[in-house]
């Protein structure tokens, strides 16, 4: 090992990470996605074929992960928010980011049938 | 009755071998070397050292320096966990070697001991403390009041008023939060855990004045608002101080104007 380790931060500094990591993702994704919609005011055929690739399984997969991405980063914000702002945030914030993570895996699992059934149906028949 | 540990070799019927005669173990510690008069890289370094678990790794420091190689360079004083001069990082987390346990590191496995990140390494575990104790300063870390005049009497302070910023008061200047900061380690610039937790103790403080002007030093680009609520500080203060509170008090106080 040449370098020093890595920092052996808790719950706080992985939750910032995630955070970090989601908040890119996301603005890389809303960046493409201006771009994909502006495309139907230079060429309406281009963007249907565009939207066509959305609807393959890969895709939806990827979907899957920006939902994923998006509800961490929106809920996190939140507990974010509440650290910031409301006095007991603090001290509460392991207890706040441990319910992130359960709302998270509940609305994940809400998730399954919108975004990839279709997906499920194309691979495997209805 | 004796104590549980013998009770509980009594009830096992063997004691271990040499349980009973000796407590110390065999530990490892894998140390960050640096010196930049042999090389610009720093390198591991193993050491065995005998000790009993109950002691502390600064203990283990010490026989290493003393007993194995006289050259290995680190800070301490107090040797008590009050001068704060011997924040290290010690299996990953920064801690006082003075009040770090070696029985509470699982010394089963070679226990790293590194410099505190984000400052100049100058040798083995000693940094360059200067861009810390520059940010302490820059807030003003003293009493500041409007009267010019020699107080004539007592500055009175109600209970309630001196619990408002008790926490912060009990701060050793160790420089553990700071260095476990990744805002910090990004950007030294950052005025950092520290600074802020001793501009708190003024601000909040009834019979200071002067809360004003160090609110508008922490509002600058470099100041509370860099903060990313990590809590690397909170948990690695080893008075602990809930350091992420206070800067979110300085944060509040900044937009409310309440203190
Ligand atoms: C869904 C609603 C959203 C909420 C509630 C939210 C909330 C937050 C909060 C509170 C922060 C500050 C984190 C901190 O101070 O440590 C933040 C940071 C960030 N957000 Fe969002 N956000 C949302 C949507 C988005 C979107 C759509 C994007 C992408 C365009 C995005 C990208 C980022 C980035 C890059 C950061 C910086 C992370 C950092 O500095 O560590 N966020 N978000
Ligand atoms: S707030 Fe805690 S960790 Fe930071 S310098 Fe003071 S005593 Fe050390
Ligand atoms: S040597 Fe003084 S705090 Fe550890």
């Amino acid at each position: 090992m040449p370098a020093g380790t890595l920092y052996r931060g808790r719950e706080g500094m992985w939750s910032w990470v995630a955070h970090r990591v989601t908040g890119v993702l996301i603005f890389f994704f809303l960046f493409v996605h201006v771009l994909d919609t502006a495309l139907v005011r230079v060429s309406p055929e281009d963007y249907d074929n565009v939207v066509a690739t959305y609807k393959t399984p890969l895709v939806a997969v990827l979907e899957y992960g920006l939902v994923a991405a998006i509800l961490f980063h929106a809920l996190n914000g939140l507990r974010v928010i509440a650290v910031d702002f409301w006095s007991k945030g603090p001290r509460y914030q392991k207890q706040m980011l441990w319910t992130v993570v359960g709302v998270w895996v509940v609305l994940m699992i809400g998730a399954i049938y919108p975004v990839l059934g279709h997906a499920y149906r194309e691979l495997f028949g209805s | 009755m004796a104590t549980p540990t013998l009770d509980k070799a009594d009830a096992a019927g063997t004691p271990e071998p040499g349980f009973a005669d000796s407590p110390y173990i065999t530990a490892t510690f894998r140390i960050r070397r640096f010196n930049s008069e042999v090389s610009a890289e720093a390198t591991w370094e193993d050491f065995q050292v005998e000790i009993d678990p109950k002691e502390r790794v600064l203990d283990a420091l010490h026989k290493i320096k003393w007993e194995l190689d006289g050259t290995l360079t680190f800070r301490r004083s107090c040797a008590h966990g009050i001068c704060g001069s011997d924040a290290m990082r010690i299996n990953g987390k920064n801690r006082l070697a003075c009040k770090t346990l070696i029985k509470d590191l699982n010394p089963e496995k070679p226990i790293t001991v590194e410099a505190i990140k984000g400052l100049t390494v100058l040798k083995d575990l000693v940094v360059d403390m200067d861009p810390f104790f520059q940010a302490y300063r820059d807030v003003m870390p003293f009493l500041i009041t409007k009267e010019t005049n020699e107080p004539t009497r007592e500055r009175l302070q109600t209970a309630e008023d001196r619990e408002r910023f008790d926490d912060t008061t009990k701060c050793i200047l160790c420089a553990a939060c700071t260095s476990s900061c990744p805002v910090f380690w990004n950007d030294g610039q950052y005025f950092g855990p520290a600074a802020i937790v001793n501009a708190h103790r003024f601000i909040f403080d009834s019979r200071d004045d002067a809360a004003e002007q160090r609110l508008e030093i922490l509002n600058d680009r470099d100041g509370v608002w860099r903060c990313r609520t990590t809590f690397n500080c909170t948990d690695a203060c080893p008075r602990g101080i809930e350091v992420t509170k206070a800067i979110q008090e300085v944060k509040r106080a900044l937009i409310t104007r309440r203190y």
